[in-house]
């Protein structure tokens, strides 16, 4: 299942999309939970009781402010829970 | 057997009990709907609503609470429903439902109150991809509520009027407080309320579209919601998606809770 986390605005479209068929086999040893700086991720337990990963509910409409630092701006020229998550499930659509 | 799906929503609670059917020949015809009951729960507290609607929908269905099985809610507030065996989200029990009724549709459009959701399901009813609006109110039945409110009319004449109307109008808020600031300024330069009504009901099939587009349109679309009673707002959205065929499914600001009840059976029988 690719979930999709996140908003439109006025300013633009600032979506993570995890797909958690990836997670369910992690190889990353859900690095992406100490990998974002801001901790915005969780394991959860989804409806067909896989557990995956998912952005927390306090992030998802605040994405645009909480992911800038890791944005170019910020230093990066990697997204850290891209980079962390090497099986390649978290993707950001902006 | 009989199981139980609660869909507690943001402005409604809605229960629906699903009986096992026993049809000789025809195992398509496995479950079938004993009984659905919907509740505005106006002065409730939100814990008691669930309790509430519950037992007045078991007294509709003329049914005692130790026939039911096993209970499975969602929405919202699906975890202040504390008599619920197990709960599941709005987009897995919403896809489960709908694909029941439609299970030609791969493409689920749900539009309630509070939220707009595109969601992409297999043959099973199983997620394979969603998308909502964390933030966005206004592309949501609350808004085309409060829109209505704006021009004194009934939700009914809201949609209603708007099917009256063939201007297009473009509203440029994306948010909901600018938009209803838009909407004063229709009104006040004269503007006849049904071109006011289908401009704001464009605008909401427009951010919903905007949603289904992340997780893809597929030919056939079924959509469930609260807003699939608004016949203004499901032709601005057929125009926006720019498919062929939409569903409309019989009570479809029940198809959540039904899912959710498909799910309670699916987890008694394995």
């Amino acid at each position: 299942m690719i979930a999709n986390y996140g908003y439109k605005d006025g300013s633009g479209e600032y979506y993570i999309s995890i797909d958690t068929d990836k997670c369910t086999s992690c190889t990353a040893g859900r690095a992406c939970l100490t990998a974002c700086p801001k901790g915005m991720f969780e394991i959860i337990t989804d409806d067909y009781d896989d557990e995956v990963a998912a952005v927390k509910q306090a992030f998802r409409r605040s994405l645009a402010f909480d992911c800038t630092d890791c944005k170019p701006a910020g230093g990066y020229t990697s997204l850290p829970c891209s980079a962390a998550c090497t099986p390649g499930a978290i993707k950001h659509s902006w | 057997m009989i199981t139980a799906g609660i869909d507690m929503g943001s402005r409604t609670v809605k229960v629906v009990f699903l009986e096992e059917l026993k049809v000789d020949g025809a195992p398509q015809l496995r479950w079938g709907v004993k009984g659905k009951h919907i509740m505005f729960p106006e002065d409730l507290d939100p814990d008691q609503a669930a309790d509430k609607a519950f037992e007045d929908a078991l007294k509709g269905a003329g049914i005692a609470r130790d026939q039911i099985t096993r209970v499975v809610s969602t929405g919202s507030g699906r975890k202040q429903v504390k008599f619920a065996n197990a709960d599941v989200t709005e987009v897995g029990a919403g896809a489960r439902g709908a694909v029941f009724m439609c299970p030609t549709a791969k493409t689920v459009v749900d539009v309630g109150a509070e939220e707009g959701r595109g969601v992409k399901a297999n043959a099973e009813g199983k997620v394979v991809d969603f998308a909502g609006n964390e933030k966005c109110a206004a592309g949501a039945g609350a808004f085309a509520e409060s829109m209505s409110r704006a021009l004194q009319l009934s939700l009914k004449e809201f949609g209603e009027a708007s099917l009256r109307s063939d201007k297009t109008i473009p509203m440029n808020a994306q948010c909901t407080v600018f938009a209803e600031s838009e909407v004063v300024s229709l009104i006040h330069s004269a503007t006849p309320k049904e071109d006011i009504a289908k401009a704001v009901l464009d605008a909401v099939a427009s951010r919903v579209c905007a949603m289904v587009r992340r997780v893809g349109i597929e030919d056939e679309v079924v959509l469930i919601g609260g807003m699939v009673h608004n016949p203004g707002f499901v032709q601005s959205l057929k125009v926006a998606l720019g498919v062929d065929k939409v569903h409309l499914p019989d009570m479809p600001e029940y198809i959540s809770a039904l899912g959710a009840a498909l799910i309670a059976a699916d987890g008694e029988a394995a």
